[in-house]
């Protein structure tokens, strides 16, 4: 008897479909009866379940977020990423090995043979078709400055130091899976397929180059 | 093993078809957790926190896996670690704050799981295998806060090992060598670090196991309930979904409400001071205190000041706090009593809650400085406690005459509903 | 079984109490150092509470009173120089900022122990090489990092405020074993009441910029401030992100509530 009590007094939804819909004496104090019958009760009841559920996962995905960019270089990692060197030091035909972010930094000091021999070769020819004065400052040609991560797995190329094999092009020679960089330090035979990356970078002064 | 009335689990989609053949693991949840589970119709909201401990579990898991991530556990640079978390890592000051208060949220929840267990008799046959798992887990909760709050380093973490370690050294004979080999060493250090936090990683995973076990050990006699009186036919039953999902799913919103408060508003309330300095082997600070869950035993162990028959004071706080947990093992059996529920239990009732002032008394004592009063009032405290679980409850248990008691839960909740609409119908 | 024995364990755990109750003594051992020894005075702060704000000029100001004082004995480990735009400095300021400080670095060329102009990605530099050094320049009594001081402190800020302005004589009545020796000073905020460190501040003696007050307690009070920072530079955002979460979950528990309701409507429990 409560419940039709209730029914009746309580929910202006349920009285509605009372009317259209007239329940048969004791069925009618049966619980799921009432459930099942009321076609408007059923469905406001879904919208809030559905609405708490559905809010319930946007606030998931938002935890989510944090979570994930956790993993992302931390402000510690990423203040690094600026390098200056001061390259005064490096002789004309010399290179150096620097780091910036973590990565090896090559810097080298082109002759003028090596020049000339870069700007000698038909961009046809090459892989990934590039000019030396694309790959460094106007000015400043003798300049190469590439990462040290051979693009084809990420090794560190040899040729940088003194009495290390440069290749068959004279640039760098990676020894993992033999690419060949030659002196602008383009790709030129092996498996890599891009030319060593030229990170950005600046003069800051004719002698302080700032990489980042 | 279910009711015969439990729903069964009826795939309707091929491919649900087709998992449930290979894998049963959607009719597993299903039964566990799902419309496949009947469970009392007359569950009280303390029955939210078995639930909420499991979601407590699952926070601690997934946030200290990040953590793990850009921990060190080195004690030249552990402190470093957790402050370059706190600053430098994207949101690890919030994943650090969240780890931290929720080890507090976890005991809360599994405290406040283990009174209703008591005040309901949830321990008693049928479900003592439910009770002495939930035993293990809450050891190994134990555990592994301990060692959690060893790994930032800082001079709490320190000289809690330290000190906790020392229980050990209490043994006579292999007591020195077993601390040595549980440190790697004289005191505590790097080898003592870092197998702190191997096993601070390993032990949740232990504890979801026995969790596991835990609620499977539940679902053979089914879940009990405020009446103590067990399941009789369908009536007395609902599915657990969607009726105690929706519960749980409130349950949920108010615990995480409280944790949100305390890990955003104010996240070292119940942290201490001295664990944000980096941890010094040749100072001890002026008061060492555990974190507050561990209040009650740590004054359980200090209570114990008088070197009795042949066994000194020291050995006698480190048994006694052991034992005060060891007992737990036993109670299905030191009580005695047929009625589960303390609703019908007058006598037990009283000294149930004198038990709880108890706890609460032994967590301030533990708290405070070994000093008067606090000194008499936990070895007063001590002494109930033990009395209460092995002198009085066994007593009481024979002597007490039970309250008149319902046929079945359905008569229990029509007749309270009863009262209502009576009571309502003459105001 | 389980209850006889149970009942001679609980009796032996009991007697064994009941001996300790009676052999210890009732009364503490007087500690003369409690009736001297002050609680920290409250300092209000925008970062307090649950609606906080960073006060960027104040901990600016208080950034200055940790370069020219405190930095002379105590360190700042946990705290690099690009944080500081926290502060409201620019990338630019930042950098210039770090620029004036010597970190220590090796000679390129020699591998020698040398210094070089400070990096933005560069903590504070310590005012000495190791805890030694520290000690052997200061009485042997070591100056505890500065950067996590409030957090790491009961009374966190409060407590800092007080030391700084609560040096003053020795009250008369106070008994020999507690006069500062030589090289203490007393202070009644300090937990054994005599400290190493002499009063780091006297009135006027950093200048400001924006010629905000400099006498001690001003500068106490930035200088606190600047270290509420230090030891939490996340605070305000946790708070407000705390915030944003608190209401969502507001909304959600009122609706699992009303769904709860709904799925048990016609159930009776």
């Amino acid at each position: 008897m409560r419940r039709v009590l209730r029914a009746q007094t309580g929910r202006p939804g349920i009285r509605a479909n009372l009317s259209v819909q007239p329940c048969k004496g004791n069925r009618m104090a049966s619980e799921t009866n009432l459930n099942a019958g009321i076609e408007d009760g059923v469905r406001r009841r879904d919208f809030i379940n559905i609405a708490a559920v559905s809010f319930a996962g946007v606030g998931a995905a938002a935890v989510v977020l944090p979570l994930v960019n956790q993993m992302n270089p931390s402000a510690d990692v990423l203040a690094l990423s600026s390098t200056e060197i001061d390259i005064s030091a490096i002789q004309s035909g010399q290179a150096i090995k620097t780091s910036w972010r973590k990565q090896p930094v090559f810097v080298r000091n082109l002759t003028p043979v090596e020049i000339a021999e870069a700007n000698k070769v038909p961009l046809g020819d090459l892989r990934d078709p590039q000019t030396l004065a694309e790959r460094t400052k106007t000015g400043k040609e003798n300049w190469l400055i590439t990462l040290g991560v051979c693009t084809h797995l990420g090794c560190v190329p040899l040729g940088a130091a003194e009495g290390e094999p440069r290749g068959d092009f004279g640039g760098y020679f990676c020894p993992c899976h033999g690419s060949h960089y030659d002196t602008a330090a383009r790709i030129r035979k092996g498996p890599a397929p891009k030319n060593l990356t030229v990170p950005p970078y600046d003069f800051t002064s004719d002698t302080v180059v700032t990489i980042g | 093993m279910s009711f015969p009335w439990a729903k069964n689990y009826e795939p309707q989609q091929p491919l649900m078809k087709w998992l449930d053949e290979k894998l049963p693991l959607p009719r597993l949840v299903y039964n566990a957790v799902g419309a496949g589970y009947p469970v009392p119709r007359n569950l009280n909201y303390f029955w939210n926190f078995g639930v909420l401990a499991g979601a407590a579990l699952a926070i601690q898991i997934i946030t200290g896996i990040v953590l793990a991530m850009h921990y060190a556990a080195n004690a030249g640079v552990a402190f470093d670690s957790v402050e370059h978390i706190m600053r430098d890592v994207n949101a690890g000051w919030f994943i650090r704050y969240a780890h931290m208060n929720g080890a507090s949220m976890f005991f809360i929840v599994v405290y406040l799981h283990i009174f209703r267990g008591l005040y309901y008799g949830s321990y008693k046959a049928p479900r003592e295998m439910v009770w002495l798992l939930g035993v293990v887990i809450f050891l190994l909760m134990m555990a592994t806060a301990f060692m959690g709050y060893v790994l930032p380093w800082g001079q709490m973490s320190f000289w809690g090992a330290q000190v906790i370690t020392g229980f050990f050294s209490a043994i006579p004979v292999v007591g020195e060598p077993i601390r040595v080999w549980l440190l790697g060493g004289f005191a505590p250090d790097d080898a003592a670090l870092n197998r702190f936090f191997s096993l601070h990683y390993l032990l949740p995973f232990v504890i979801a196991g026995v969790v596991i076990l835990h609620i499977w050990a539940l679902h053979i006699p089914g879940s009990s309930n405020p009446t103590g009186i067990e399941v009789k036919d369908e009536q007395d039953t609902v599915p657990f979904h969607p009726y105690y999902t929706a519960k749980d799913g409130f349950g949920l919103g108010v615990f995480l409400l409280l944790f949100v408060a305390l890990t955003f508003f104010s996240p070292n309330l119940l942290g201490h001071a001295d664990n944000y300095i980096p941890a010094n082997p040749l100072s001890t600070p002026a008061h060492i205190v555990p974190e507050w869950y561990f209040w009650p035993f740590y004054a359980i162990l200090r209570a114990f000041t008088f070197n009795f028959l042949w066994i000194d004071a020291k050995l006698w706080g480190v048994i006694a706090m052991f034992a005060s947990i060891a007992l737990l093992f036993f109670l299905p059996w030191l009580d005695s009593s047929p009625v589960k529920s303390s609703t019908y239990r007058p006598l037990y009732r009283k000294f149930f809650w004198v038990l709880v002032v108890d706890v609460l008394i032994l967590g301030y004592c533990g708290k405070s400085p070994a000093e008067q009063p606090y000194v008499i009032m936990s070895q007063l405290a001590a002494a109930y406690y033990f009395a209460h679980f092995l002198i009085i409850l066994p007593i009481v248990s024979r002597i007490e005459r039970p309250a008149p008691m319902p046929n079945s839960i359905t008569e229990a909740v029509l007749a309270k509903h009863a009262d209502k609409s009576s009571a309502s119908a003459t105001a | 079984m389980v209850r006889p024995l149970g009942f001679l364990v609980g009796l032996g755990f009991i007697i064994a109490l009941l001996c300790a109750i009676v052999t210890t003594p009732l009364s503490n051992e007087p500690q003369a150092a409690h009736a001297f020894h002050k609680h920290p005075r409250h300092l209000a702060l925008s970062s307090d509470g649950l609606f906080p704000h960073w006060d960027k000029a104040k901990l600016q100001r208080g950034m200055q009173v940790y370069k020219e004082v405190c930095s002379a004995c105590h360190s700042l480990n946990h705290v690099a120089f690009r944080d500081i735009q926290d502060l409201g400095y620019t990338e630019g300021q930042a950098k210039s900022f770090a620029k004036g400080f010597q970190v220590p670095s090796i000679n390129p060329d020699t591998g020698e122990p040398a210094t070089r102009d400070g990096l933005p990605s560069d903590h504070f530099p310590a005012p000495y090489a190791n805890e030694v050094a520290a000690r052997a320049a200061n009485n042997n009594a070591l100056p505890p990092d500065l950067s996590l001081i409030t957090k790491a402190r009961e009374g966190g800020k409060d407590y800092v405020y007080s030391l700084l302005t609560g040096f003053q004589n020795p009250p008369k009545n106070l008994p020999k074993e507690l006069q500062p020796a030589t090289g203490l000073h007393y202070n009644p905020y300090f937990a054994n009441l005599n400290l190493a460190m002499a009063p780091p501040l006297t009135d006027g003696q950093v200048t400001f910029a924006d010629g905000s007050p400099n006498d001690v307690k001003a500068m106490a009070s930035d200088v606190s401030a600047f270290l509420v920072w230090t030891a939490e530079p996340k605070l305000v955002k946790r708070v407000w992100t705390g915030w944003a979460v608190f209401l969502y979950l507001l909304i959600f528990t009122g609706l699992t509530y009303m769904a709860y309701r709904n799925i048990w409507a016609d159930k009776e429990h």
